[in-house]
């Protein structure tokens, strides 16, 4: 594609030089990869909801799923199955025995209760498995975590609702402070956000409790972000390229805002990469879900938010 | 002295301040005049403890409020001599039958007068009329409970000696109570659900009162306390209770006999006493049974009338049972049941371990963030890193000075402020190198910087604030400490990010330092 100048002032003699990741006069037809990459996208939400589907639902930890949690550390390595072992007994429905960190020293134990069992009798008598096969003192009951069914029921609802009521609420800002068309462009890529998130959650099979729900609310929170970065510059750009056509508008306002784009998303997942590799398995699908979620959030700015503003070119709002 | 001298020595104060907010936290051995001794307070998940929901059975205090107004009822007709009656349940309803049909204006008379709570209703089958709750009644029971629940549970464990334990509403029907410290939550749990009813019921005799099998008229069969046997013996009772727990108004724990362990004894109130003297001179020789929530306790003999107010309930009570049982008493029953929805335990080792890793991942994420910003916009980068510095500075300085709790997605939460918090920065920066570019001069551009760049920065972080908000309405516990954060995490990104670099631009300005930039 042919670049064009549209610089209005007159460069400096010596043009200043800055440390730069993305050359400033980059040029990159983004939009001409819009279907491609749109058959990507959707093929990885399809990737993503087929795995839920075949998992019967995402790895719903105790918070939805109700049950009891048990957070034990050995002094020395154990094997998954020797824990197992010791959790037997007549009655409970269902196990699942967790390395956390690797190594065999911790080990997140979820445990259905049997039929008619209160629940934290269940955890009693899991604490009183290991014990019982381990010896007393040779383990350290980390947390005991119990709910109800009734909380997971409300919660399902209640999580469903504040996603939802974020991304509307996100998209109706945009639509004041913009046009509808970036209105339905921030909510649609915001969906696809939270659609991707979901799939890998269920791919990598990472815990899905409450505070990875609030990993999905930041992640529309944030992902919103570089949307307006751009929208903002299409706007800006729209008033001062009146005679050019509105893909090379977008085009060149996701150029321009690339960089940008780029290192304010970076810094975010640096340090939620931070906090995924050293913040410890309490906080591990939460801080999955921030990765992810930043990523894709930044990727779908551009080629989700971005396209359908072009589509909805003369259907919706003003016209360029 | 100009504006921006003002504007450099406020952000100044207020790091400062912030500094000797948060000193208390990290140095536990701050020196007696420091003015600030409050460390930062730490959720259940970082300190270690029990978190403890209940759902509060509203439905069934309402239902408790029929019986009781039901058994005021009797006393009222009784007292206004209006014959032979009957005062049955029948769903929230209470049937009145009367021998005496002619005195069905008198009854209805006593209600109208004496019960402005109750309204007469129509009345299907054979009953004479029936009562029932008003509705702003209903509604003020209702909206009674979680408070009273509050109280009682508040005065338990109070009594119970946990240091700074947390017992709040939550919606419109839970409870949640939290322990710092506890590590094996049952003796807390037996404390506070229990409803601690109490009741003294005559055990049935003669020839009405029926069998076991088959209990007659107005008489019920309760299970009394464990055997040594392992088992419950069965007790016949009358159904209506001779009086119930409220009239306690102290209950202490006493020796027993040297075989029984300790007892428990109560005082009445002056109507407890009336009603006491009056129920057991009339039933001298008769075995009156203790009921404590649906349990009998124990049926002694009444072998002379008891008038001066006092009694001993007698149990196969250890210590702190009996310690258990006269605070429970004391401090009133629950106005409705609780049912246990939630219960998380944290032990201190966790907790321990959760700080440390938070706190490595603040580090590291921090040093990384200020490292590329350093390097990728150099002068620019230094000032964007300063700010940030002041910018956590008083994020936990809010913290401190709000008494919010600091959990472990709030620690997360900060880690993640400090990368989202150069993004207005780099907003700034970015637009300055393009004016740069076009030839501006370093002022000009910086102006320029800061005016075109406001848009988007604005309008980013309403976003995420709104996100927060609703964050914060939909989470409970550690996930709130995540959402204030959030939010406060942006206010103050856009006072040091924003207002707090433009304050070190205007000053190297007006020392006349700013000829060229370096971003």
């Amino acid at each position: 594609m042919a670049t064009k100048a549209t610089a209005v002032a007159t460069p400096p003699a010596s043009p200043p030089r800055f440390v730069e990741l993305i050359p400033h006069n980059l040029n990159i037809d983004f939009v001409r990869l819009m279907v491609p990459m749109l058959i990507v996208s959707w093929t990885i939400i399809a990737i993503g909801l087929a795995s839920i589907y075949l998992r019967g639902g995402l790895n719903y930890g105790i918070d939805f799923a109700g049950g009891t949690l048990v957070h034990v550390k050995f002094p020395q390595a154990t094997a998954v199955a020797d824990i197992r072992a010791a959790l037997e007994r007549p009655g409970v429905r269902e196990v699942i025995v967790q390395d956390v960190g690797g190594g065999g020293l911790e080990f997140q134990i979820r445990l259905q209760a049997a039929e008619g069992e209160d629940e934290s009798a269940t955890a009693s008598a899991a604490k009183a498995g290991l014990q019982s096969k381990f010896g007393e003192g040779s383990f350290e009951v980390l947390r005991v975590e119990t709910v109800g069914p009734k909380v997971g029921k409300d919660l399902w609802r209640n999580a469903t609702l504040a996603v939802l009521a974020s991304t509307l609420l996100m998209g109706t800002y945009i639509w004041f402070r913009f046009d509808l068309r970036f209105g339905i462009g921030a909510a649609v890529a915001l969906i696809h956000d939270v659609l991707i998130t979901a799939g890998l959650l269920s791919i990598f099979n990472m815990e899905f409790d409450l505070t990875t729900v609030s990993a999905l609310l930041t992640v529309v929170g944030y992902s919103v972000h570089d949307t307006v970065i751009i929208s903002d510059r299409i706007r800006e750009n729209l008033t001062k390229m009146r005679k050019e056509k509105l893909v090379t508008v977008v085009n060149r306002s996701i150029n321009e805002t690339l960089s940008r784009t780029i290192i304010t998303s970076g810094t975010a997942i640096l340090v939620t990469m931070a906090l995924f590799l050293l913040g410890g398995p309490v906080i591990h699908s939460f801080a999955f879900a921030l990765l992810v979620g930043f990523t894709v959030g930044t990727y779908s700015s551009i080629y989700v938010a971005a396209p359908i503003v072009i589509w909805l070119e003369g259907k919706v709002g003003r016209t360029a | 002295m100009g504006s921006v001298t003002y504007r450099a020595l406020f952000f100044a104060a207020v790091s400062l301040a912030a500094l000797v907010l948060l000193a208390p936290t990290f140095w536990s051995t701050a020196p007696k005049w420091w003015p600030w001794k409050e460390p930062l307070r730490l959720g259940l998940d970082l300190q270690g403890g029990t978190h403890l929901n209940y759902a509060v059975g509203i439905e069934q205090a309402v239902d408790n409020t029929i019986d009781r107004v039901g058994r005021d009822l009797e006393r009222e007709f009784k007292g206004a001599q209006v014959g032979a009656f009957t005062v049955d349940r029948d769903g929230r309803k209470l049937l009145v039958r009367l021998a005496n049909k002619d005195r069905r204006q008198d009854a209805r008379d006593v209600v109208k007068s004496r019960f402005p709570n109750l309204v007469v209703v129509d009345a299907g089958g054979d009953a004479d009329f029936a009562v029932d709750l008003t509705p702003a009644e209903t509604e003020r029971v209702r909206s009674g409970v979680v408070e009273q629940a509050l109280q009682v549970i508040r005065n338990r464990i109070d009594q119970f000696g946990v240091s700074e334990p947390t017992v709040i509403a939550q919606g419109s029907d839970e409870i949640v109570v939290q322990l710092p410290g506890i590590q094996d939550p049952q003796r807390a749990k037996d404390l506070i659900g229990r409803t601690a009813v109490l009741e003294f019921k005559l055990v049935a005799q003669g020839p009405a009162a029926g069998t076991v099998d088959a209990p007659g008229p107005g008489m019920q069969v309760l299970p009394g306390a464990v055997n040594e046997r392992g088992g419950r013996p069965k007790y016949l009772l009358e159904r209506r209770p001779i009086m119930t727990g409220d009239v306690i108004t102290d209950a202490r724990v006493a020796p027993g006999g040297s075989l029984e362990g300790p007892v428990v004894e109560f005082v009445l109130d002056a109507e407890g006493t009336r009603l006491f003297g009056d129920a057991t001179r009339a039933n001298v020789q008769r075995q009156l049974a203790i009921v404590l929530d649906g349990y009998v306790e124990s049926a002694p003999v009444i072998e002379t009338p008891i008038t001066e107010g006092r009694g001993i309930i007698r149990g196969r009570f250890d210590f702190k049972e009996a310690q258990d049982l006269a605070n429970v008493l004391r401090n009133g029953a629950l106005p409705a049941p609780l049912q246990l929805q939630e219960e998380r335990t944290v032990g201190p080792s966790l907790g321990q371990d959760s700080i440390r890793r938070g706190s490595l991942s603040f580090v590291v994420g921090g040093v990384a963030v200020m490292v590329f910003m350093l390097v990728y916009y150099r002068g620019g980068g230094l000032i964007a890193d300063a700010a940030l510095v002041v910018n956590v500075l008083l994020l936990l300085g809010v913290f401190a000075v709000g008494g919010f709790t600091l959990t472990l997605p709030g620690i997360a939460g900060v880690v993640l402020t400090t990368g989202m918090a150069v993004d207005v920065n780099v907003l700034v920066l970015e637009r300055v190198r393009e004016e740069l570019r076009l030839g501006k001069s370093a002022r000009a551009a910086i102006e320029a910087g800061y005016e075109r760049a406001k848009h988007a920065i604005f309008d980013s972080n309403v976003c995420t604030f709104g996100s927060g908000l609703i964050l914060f309405q939909f989470g409970t516990g550690p996930v709130r400490g995540f959402a204030v954060t959030l939010c406060v995490g942006i206010l103050t990104t856009l006072a040091t990010g924003v207002y707090g670099t433009r304050v070190v631009y205007d000053w190297l300005a007006s020392r006349g330092r700013l000829k060229s930039v370096s971003v």
